[in-house]
């Protein structure tokens, strides 16, 4: 048989939009992690919260979907505040396994919450970004896809231009690089906290409202949350570069096994690349090798 | 420490129940337990059942996480690779159940070792996440193995027989199950007055230390990871003869959450911890449904939000418990011990 090379790169392309939802995730997950040492298992459970705050905003209150967009984000970075101050800041100085355990918890908190306020029942989210298809060459990319590609691409973008430059995104890498450094140097630490949980709630949430977009939303969503999870492994925990490529690498492996295997064996092979890299190259192909000393 | 009691040998001081209080509350505890089934109600003595499977795994994952410092959430889909074994062994073979249920443990111990084998690169949040891996491609193999596991449709399995008696329901289960809990519980008592057991507390202390001092780790952790499984499988066997139907939607990775909960809610790295826990949050659905039941005729769709106020209910335990009781229910029961037994001085 004749391998379908227009169908093979539709897949792609829908692929990458997948990716890049993955990579703002693991976005998220590596602005936690890189600022307060927080392996966040709840992401995924922020990103659902995201998306049912923008249903309610736009089927619920009847906003347009721009001010829907905006407030949820908000929502989602009070939320991440929220859980910061709540529960993260009590546990600080505990071992990073309490920290992690702790957010298993805030999860399933935030999923039996979903479930009481929003129902149990999957909805799909209205739509917001029209249905018009659209041609890369010959190849047919869903409308959704593209959008929600450039949209993480955009965001992306203005993340890393943001540590880069703005006088919050430096005192952040300031603190992950060395806390009590950057406590000397006049550096408000637990500010930064909060600020990178702010942020990561605000991506999440953004990212929840676009898989929302696509797939639909369902209290079970945080599941998207253990693929982010993968590709923070893959890339390394504390890199964003390793959150971007880790992104698009388990997007089109997601995709490709998805299409040319059959669906149940998209989480095999997620899984089994993790268990790759875990024995190949425990701390992600970027991360930082950890140093352990007596 | 308590008044009163002078210790003149290694052995005395070693010893597992120490004290004569506390020896005749453990025949009172056990004297209970045999009397249990003969008052209790069908419902209760089902209770019953589970919270003995539920103490067996979760004893088991204390092994693993409490006393040797190894995160672990796949204990769930640990069971399910038991329940497999039993269910498959029973439907195909026919082999009698005690034979089963050894199986069951041996076989799992295999496949835990095989996925304690990352813990020889990683540890810590990485291992924790090797075994999320682990649970979900089990999982997946449940579903699509289907010349063994007959996929979504499951086994189902015969009841269990134990020399020529039958056992369907939890009355009978009870003298097949309470035993087997007992006898693991104090193997696990046990196994921390060995040499095996003190590695795994100096690896979960600190394991380059252990290192040094001679306890070869990546043998201790495999060690760890088997015995942990064992416990699993053993559970996991026990739980398909008390279900009587095994699925892989009967392991989602939600109940290995369940027991993770149990270890700290109960109280890490202590026994009586992994029983405790066990208990508490095996109790703690049915007590949420209790009350449900007395809001029903309040709240017309009180039965509806049942199952959310569960979710809520653990995850704020376990968010709850490691903010303010990091040594969970274990450690409120020694507090409360020592207040009576200094009474009437100041603890």
């Amino acid at each position: 048989m004749d391998f379908d090379w227009l169908f093979f790169a539709e897949v792609t392309l829908a692929a990458l939009g997948n990716s890049a939802l993955l990579a703002l995730t693991g976005l998220a997950f590596v602005l936690i992690y890189k600022a307060t040492r927080v392996v966040n298992l709840a992401i995924g459970e922020m990103l659902m919260v995201g998306a049912y705050l923008f249903f309610s905003f736009t089927a619920g209150l009847g906003l347009p979907p721009w001010g829907a967009i905006l407030l949820a984000v908000v929502g989602g970075a009070l939320l991440g505040a929220t859980i910061e101050r709540a529960v993260i800041r009590p546990m600080l100085g505990e071992a990073a396994i309490s920290v992690f355990m702790v957010t298993i918890g805030v999860g399933s908190v935030l999923i039996g919450l979903t479930e009481i306020i929003w129902g149990a029942e999957p909805t799909a989210l209205p739509d917001f970004m029209g249905k018009a298809p659209i041609f890369i060459g010959d190849a047919y990319v869903s409308r959704k896809v593209v959008i929600g590609f450039s949209v993480a691409a955009a965001v992306i973008a203005v993340f890393l231009l943001a540590f880069r430059f703005w006088r919050g995104g430096i005192a952040l890498r300031a603190t992950a690089s060395d806390q009590a450094a950057a406590y000397s140097c006049g550096i408000n630490v637990p500010a930064v906290f909060s600020l990178a949980w702010m942020f990561a709630g605000a991506a999440a949430a953004g990212a929840g409202i676009l898989v929302g977009a696509v797939g639909g939303i369902a209290p079970t969503m945080g599941v998207f949350g253990l693929s982010a999870l993968v590709v923070v492994i893959v890339g390394g925990l504390d890199s964003i570069a390793g959150a971007l490529i880790g992104g698009v690498l388990v997007g089109l492996l997601e995709a490709w096994c998805g299409t040319y295997l059959g669906g149940e064996y998209k989480m095999l092979a997620t899984f089994g690349l993790l268990m790759l890299v875990l024995l190949v190259r425990p701390y992600g192909l970027f991360g930082t090798v950890e140093i352990e000393r007596l | 420490m308590r008044i009163g009691t002078l210790k003149e040998s290694y052995a005395a001081d070693e010893a597992l129940f120490d004290t004569r209080t506390q020896k005749a509350w453990l025949g009172l505890f056990f004297l209970a337990l045999l009397v249990f089934p003969f008052t209790a109600g069908e419902y209760w003595l089902y209770i019953a059942c589970l919270v003995a499977i539920h103490v067996i795994s979760t004893t088991g994952l204390n092994i693993l996480t409490g006393f040797t410092g190894l995160v672990s959430l796949g204990q769930a889909a640990f069971m399910g690779v038991g329940a497999y074994t039993v269910a498959v062994l029973e439907a195909r073979l026919g082999t009698p159940t005690l034979v089963n249920l050894l199986a069951a443990g041996f076989v799992t111990a295999a496949v835990g070792a095989l996925v304690g084998l990352p813990s020889l690169r990683v540890k810590g949040l990485y291992l924790a996440m090797a075994t999320i891996a682990a649970s979900f491609i089990l999982h997946f193999i449940f579903a699509n193995w289907t010349s063994v596991t007959q996929g979504v449709s499951g086994i189902n399995v015969p009841p269990a027989s134990v020399l020529g008696f039958e056992m369907a329901r939890p009355v009978q289960l009870y003298w097949l199950i309470l035993p087997i809990a007992v006898l693991m519980v104090l193997g696990a008592a046990n196994l921390f007055r060995t040499r095996i057991g003190r590695a795994f507390i100096a690896i979960r202390d600190r394991d380059i230390s252990a290192e040094v001092l001679g306890i070869p780790l990546l043998r201790y952790k495999l060690m760890s990871f088997a015995l942990s499984s064992f416990y699993a499988g053993v559970a996991g066997g026990l739980w398909a003869y008390f279900f009587r139907v095994v699925t892989p939607e009967s392991f989602p990775f939600v109940y290995s959450i369940f027991f993770l909960a149990a270890v700290i809610v109960g109280g890490m790295g202590t026994i009586l911890g992994g029983i405790l826990g066990a208990v508490f949050m095996t109790l703690v659905p049915e007590v949420l449904k209790l009350g449900v039941g007395l809001l029903s005729p309040v709240l017309p769709d009180a039965v509806a939000i049942l199952s959310p106020v569960r979710t809520i209910v653990f995850g704020a335990l376990i968010v709850g418990f490691l903010v303010f009781e990091p040594h969970g229910l274990a450690e409120i029961w020694r507090r409360t011990r020592r207040f009576f037994h200094l009474w009437p001085f100041k603890t």
